[in-house]
């Protein structure tokens, strides 16, 4: 009974979210107020119903309801409560209601501000929200309810999770990446309504800008997540492999960035306008296309669950819906939006214009790269797989001199910047940089790509300090009061800019100073290996909740100092039959020690993976400051006055 | 010329500048980073290139593994049961590597006719089987009974 008023709330919030498609949308063109006011209560009752469905769905799988064929192939009785509830986005289904969750979430968010927004604007953003949720809403229902039942032969017990997803970090990585995801659903509701209804000036993109640099920081977080638990979980030391699932949640990442930084200039010069709407459609179209390729299972990799090609369908047809209609929308109605000012080739614009073009082209290729094996197959030319050198040769130099704008930007001034200032300004430190840089990379033997890496990073840190520096240190007032009135979004800009410099490092200092070897070792023997001695002491057997489990101990010396002990594992989980390696990680700021175990040989001897990885954890640091960057900007105080009384 | 259009030159220029700029780019790496997949019929057939990077794979043949005692040398066979060919690899076999599982393998084809692995690939699911592989399966029971074709589940 339970699953059915799941069920049953979910057609609910599928007619509300028709309604909301509708209603408010006649409102605006028959100037109906009646009809514009139901734009916020359709999406609160909308959002009411798919948190019921969800907290049914997942009142289901904390009570073991395996009658529900869902619960039963994602789930199991001995699996541990925590996983229950994140088995719920286990699988293909429950992620979409998740999803859908997580717009309706943003939706009402939107619904509560829209009070301070113009009484015609409002309603039309929640009902483009209402669309994109209508369109959800359709495809979970009619092609991948989570609510069928596995009757009258209900399974005793379930299936078992995926002893991949069976982890701290996959409880909290989908979460937050789909926050990110579909948080640009309210960008590109934004540009939508302003195509409608031709409003589009700088409170326009002032409403905007906090909403998308939101959405911006829990893609970042989401991402971080993500390559931290395939490094430690995939038990092959990697943190990025350029899959086509983590393309699909890096393409809308680098597309948002983009339109966090043309949004900037919308708003504080007026120009760009037609651009930035193209670029929110983008956006959120390529979270729209990631959606499509991890759910059709039209690419294969080790994420793509989804089988089933009405699905791909359904959804292919959907994204056409959205985007061509979007496109459509835009191709029609954009002229209206051309900018009347102008700006200078040699202004902060201009800097600002490059990022932009840079990071389109780097979305261009990942996306390249994502479709080129797909195309291939479509027509018929054979199985190809697209290597992570392909990605690699492309996006490290494109993305390195984006890095070299990003700290040259800054520095600039709104429309004309003199060139002897801008130089007077970067010169020092750029020799400075290159100078350090230099002999970091000579004493570390680094070789010449390193060395020049280093320098843009080492420049780019340097230029970001400096630049604080000049800015608190101007007038009389003295520092700190200074550096206390600096708006938050300058913060915001600083903390993200020395993110991506912390990330640089990171990503530089793993490819070039991390060890790593695989040997063959049998209990009592030792290998000396990057500066460590690694002493494998045995094996032991272990029982955890669901799974058996083989873990090995080894302890970790240098010149005779004990410095860790690592327990790798092997699990074998029963229910599922599946085995999982489990790294044993000594995490430190400068290195990780990474062990994971790989099968039985002959005799007691086992094969092992060890990597000693260079300051890796700043890749993720550096993620970590970027999305605080990200929440600072939102927060910014201006965004919160109320914009009624200046959108003259 | 005006102010207006000298700039939109300018942003022309840069625009088309960069964009040919990261064509040749993503030209030069696709020409490099392509790894074509082959099935043992066509490995068997010679159409396979000697050393360049491509890509092999098909069922484990059961009882073909056969791994060095004092390394981590191992080499075992893949088969579409039509053809199959021995491969070389040094190294960790993935967690579902075993005997009758299907497996894709990253690598080069020695002049001796076998597949020197430089990586193997086997997803984390026993009932999952790479598209790849499914698809040479295919093929080879095509060629030897072209009256049953879908015989094998996908």
């Amino acid at each position: 009974m339970i699953p059915e008023i799941g069920h049953f709330a979910l057609i609910l919030a599928l007619f509300f979210s028709l309604c909301l498609s509708v209603v408010p949308l006649i409102g605006y063109w028959q100037k109906n107020r009646v009809l514009l006011h139901t734009a916020r209560p359709l999406t609160y009752l909308m959002s009411f119903f798919v948190l019921v469905s969800f907290l049914v769905l997942a009142l289901s799988f904390m009570t073991d309801d395996f009658s529900v064929l869902y619960v039963s192939q994602n789930s199991n009785s001995q699996l541990p409560i925590w996983y229950k509830f994140s088995a719920l986005w286990g699988g293909h289904e429950g992620s979409l209601l998740l999803w859908i969750l997580i717009l309706s979430g943003w939706s009402s968010a939107v619904a509560l501000k829209s009070v301070s927004l113009p009484k015609d604007v409002g309603p039309v953003v929640l009902s483009v929200l209402g669309m994109v949720s209508l369109g959800f809403l359709s495809f979970m229902l009619f092609t991948s309810s989570p609510f069928v039942r596995a009757l009258p032969d209900a399974p005793l017990d379930g299936r078992d999770l995926n002893p991949l997803l069976q982890d701290i970090g996959l409880i909290i990585h989908p979460p937050m990446l789909y926050m990110g995801y579909v948080g640009f659903s309210v960008a590109f509701a934004f540009a939508i309504a302003a195509l409608i209804t031709g409003n589009l000036n700088a409170s326009w993109a002032r409403w905007t800008r906090p909403w998308t640099s939101l959405s911006w920081a829990f893609l970042t977080l989401g991402i971080t997540l993500g390559s931290w638990w395939a490094y430690y979980e995939l038990g092959w030391g990697g943190w990025w492999f350029w899959d086509p699932v983590e393309n699909a949640s890096f393409m809308p990442w680098l597309a948002g960035t983009a339109l966090v930084h043309s949004l900037a200039v919308t708003e504080k010069r007026g120009v760009f306008k037609s651009w930035t709407v193209l670029l929110a459609i983008f956006t959120f179209s390529l979270s729209l296309l990631g959606t499509f390729l991890v759910r059709s299972g039209v690419l294969t990799s080790v994420h793509a669950f989804a089988a089933d090609p009405t699905r791909g369908i359904y959804i292919l047809m959907l994204l056409v819906i959205l985007i061509g209609g979007s496109l459509l929308l835009y191709g029609l109605r954009a002229s209206q939006v051309r900018a009347s000012a102008t700006f200078g080739v040699t202004g902060r614009e201009a800097w600002l214009l490059l990022n932009n073009i840079l990071l389109t082209v780097l979305t261009l290729t990942v996306l390249l790269g994502t479709l080129y094996p797909l195309i291939f197959d479509v027509l018929g030319l054979g199985r190809i797989s697209v290597g992570a050198p392909y990605f690699n040769t492309v996006f490290s130099p494109i993305a390195l001199l984006l890095i070299v704008f990003m700290a040259i930007g800054p520095f600039s001034k709104w429309h004309h910047t003199k060139a002897s200032l801008l130089l007077n300004a970067i010169l020092l430190p750029a020799v400075l940089a290159i100078v350090v840089a230099g002999l970091l990379s000579y004493v570390y033997a680094l070789g010449m790509m390193a060395w020049l890496t280093l320098s843009v990073a080492l420049w780019s840190a340097l230029l970001i300090a400096k630049d604080w520096f000049v800015k608190v240190s101007a007038g009389t007032k003295g520092i700190i009061p200074r550096a206390r009135q600096l708006p938050r979004n300058y913060y915001g800009m600083m903390i993200a800019h020395l993110g991506m410099v912390v990330t640089l490092i990171g990503i530089l200092l793993v490819s070039t100073s991390s060890h790593e070897s695989t040997v063959k070792l049998s209990p009592g023997e030792s290998v000396s290996f990057a500066g460590y001695d690694f002493h494998f002491d045995g094996i032991s057997h272990l029982k955890g909740p669901n799974y058996l489990a083989d873990r090995g101990v080894i302890s970790v010396s240098k010149n005779g100092d004990f410095v860790a002990l690592l327990q790798p594992e092997k699990r074998f989980y029963s229910t599922s039959r599946q085995i999982m390696t489990e790294a044993g990680l000594d995490a430190g700021f400068t290195r990780d020690l990474y062990v994971s175990l790989g099968e039985k040989l002959s005799g007691e001897a086992w094969g092992i993976r060890l990597y000693v990885k260079a300051f890796v954890r700043w890749i993720w640091l550096g993620g970590l400051m970027m999305m605080c960057g990200g929440l600072l900007s939102a927060l910014d105080k201006r965004y919160r006055k109320t914009v009624r009384g200046n959108n003259a | 010329m005006h102010a207006i259009r000298k700039k939109r030159l300018i942003t022309l220029a840069v625009i088309l500048f960069i964009l040919s700029a990261a064509l040749g780019l993503v030209l030069y790496a696709l020409q490099q980073n392509i790894n074509l997949f082959y099935s043992p019929t066509q490995i068997a057939l010679g159409e396979a290139p000697e050393n360049t990077t491509i890509r092999a794979g098909g069922m484990v043949v059961k009882g073909s593994v056969k791994r060095d005692a004092n390394t981590l040398a191992v080499t075992f066979a893949v088969t579409d049961f039509k053809h199959s060919v021995q491969i070389q690899y040094q190294g960790i076999l993935p967690d579902l590597f075993r005997e009758g599982q299907g497996i894709v393998a990253q690598g080069k084809m020695l002049s001796n006719g076998v597949f020197s692995a430089s990586q193997v690939l086997a997803k984390h699911d026993e009932k999952y089987m790479p598209p790849e592989v499914t698809e040479a399966l295919e093929k080879a029971q095509q060629q030897t009974n072209p009256t049953s074709s879908s015989t094998l589940e996908r």
